[in-house]
């Protein structure tokens, strides 16, 4: 049973790492006001939204097993409060830190009708520090996190998700971008 | 019953998510805003839903990134934002 549930917590680590993945690509295309293909942007919008909330239900079974597993030796202050475990603290607390700021963004996201638009602005921009330190405590506390096969995989995502923040600021990144700059010349 | 989509002009953005929604009820002009097609009463940030549209009018509300959008149940001509929340 222990062997499972340390197998588990691992594999939905790394299931939870790559849907964020996706889901900060998917939000940043969202904010470009961009379809996808074929997709239209509502739908672009919902995708981001329900692969952010699977991301989050394999992240609550990666804590959640590894609170049951006697290797991982968690408990649930360490589920909050960050670099106090017995296990590689610094690397283990990375991903409290990670798992307190998307706590965050997930509630504000979800009540965004009620706090507005500007509370949920400010605390989304949150995202954006929330996946690198994943990534890290992904490598640093990771059973595979410096295996070839994983280094390759954050390489590619670190790419990846480099190139998308190029294009974000980038001065054409709104599909509107043109023609509201031709409309100030 | 007639609804009213309100379109918020300091919040919205033209990100075209609404118009998509609402193809038949909003075109979208070159910047990106949506265009009302036929202006409900208060002008052209008011659209008259009818039943046909409340569902997508409701998800374009839900979904706006910018929060632009309501919908209010006043009959089209009478809504006024003054008014007491009282008379809804």
């Amino acid at each position: 049973m222990d062997n499972a549930l340390w197998a588990f917590g691992r594999v939905s680590g790394i299931i939870s790492l790559l849907l964020f993945t996706g889901t900060v690509l998917l939000g940043i295309l969202t904010r470009s006001g961009r379809p996808l293909l074929r997709i239209p942007r509502f739908s672009v919008a919902l995708v981001h939204r329900n692969i952010a909330l699977l991301a989050t239900v394999f992240l609550i079974l990666h804590v959640g097993t590894l609170i049951l597993d006697s290797y991982a030796n968690l408990n649930l202050v360490d589920v909050v409060v960050p670099f106090l475990g017995s296990f590689k603290p610094f690397w283990q607390g990375l991903g409290t830190v990670a798992f307190d700021l998307l706590v965050a963004v997930v509630a504000t996201s979800l009540l965004r009708h009620r706090i507005g638009q500007r509370a949920f602005r400010a605390v989304h921009w949150f995202s954006y520090a929330m996946w690198p330190i994943a990534l890290a405590h992904a490598i640093g506390n990771g059973t595979n996190g410096t295996s070839p096969w994983f280094l390759l995989l954050s390489v590619g995502s670190l790419a990846v998700v480099g190139a998308a923040l190029l294009w974000r600021v980038s001065a054409n990144f709104l599909e509107t971008a043109k023609t509201r700059q031709g409309g100030l010349a | 019953m007639t609804e009213t989509l309100h379109i918020d002009w300091t919040r919205c953005d033209g990100r075209g998510l609404c118009t998509e929604l609402l193809t038949p009820l909003l075109g979208r002009d070159d910047w990106g805003y949506p265009l009302v097609r036929q202006a409900g009463g208060g002008g052209r940030g008011n659209v008259d839903i009818d039943d046909e549209y409340a569902g997508a009018a409701r998800e374009a509300v839900q979904l706006c990134p910018k929060l632009a959008l309501s919908i209010s149940n006043q009959a089209p001509g009478v809504r006024d934002r003054r008014r007491p929340r009282t008379s809804r």
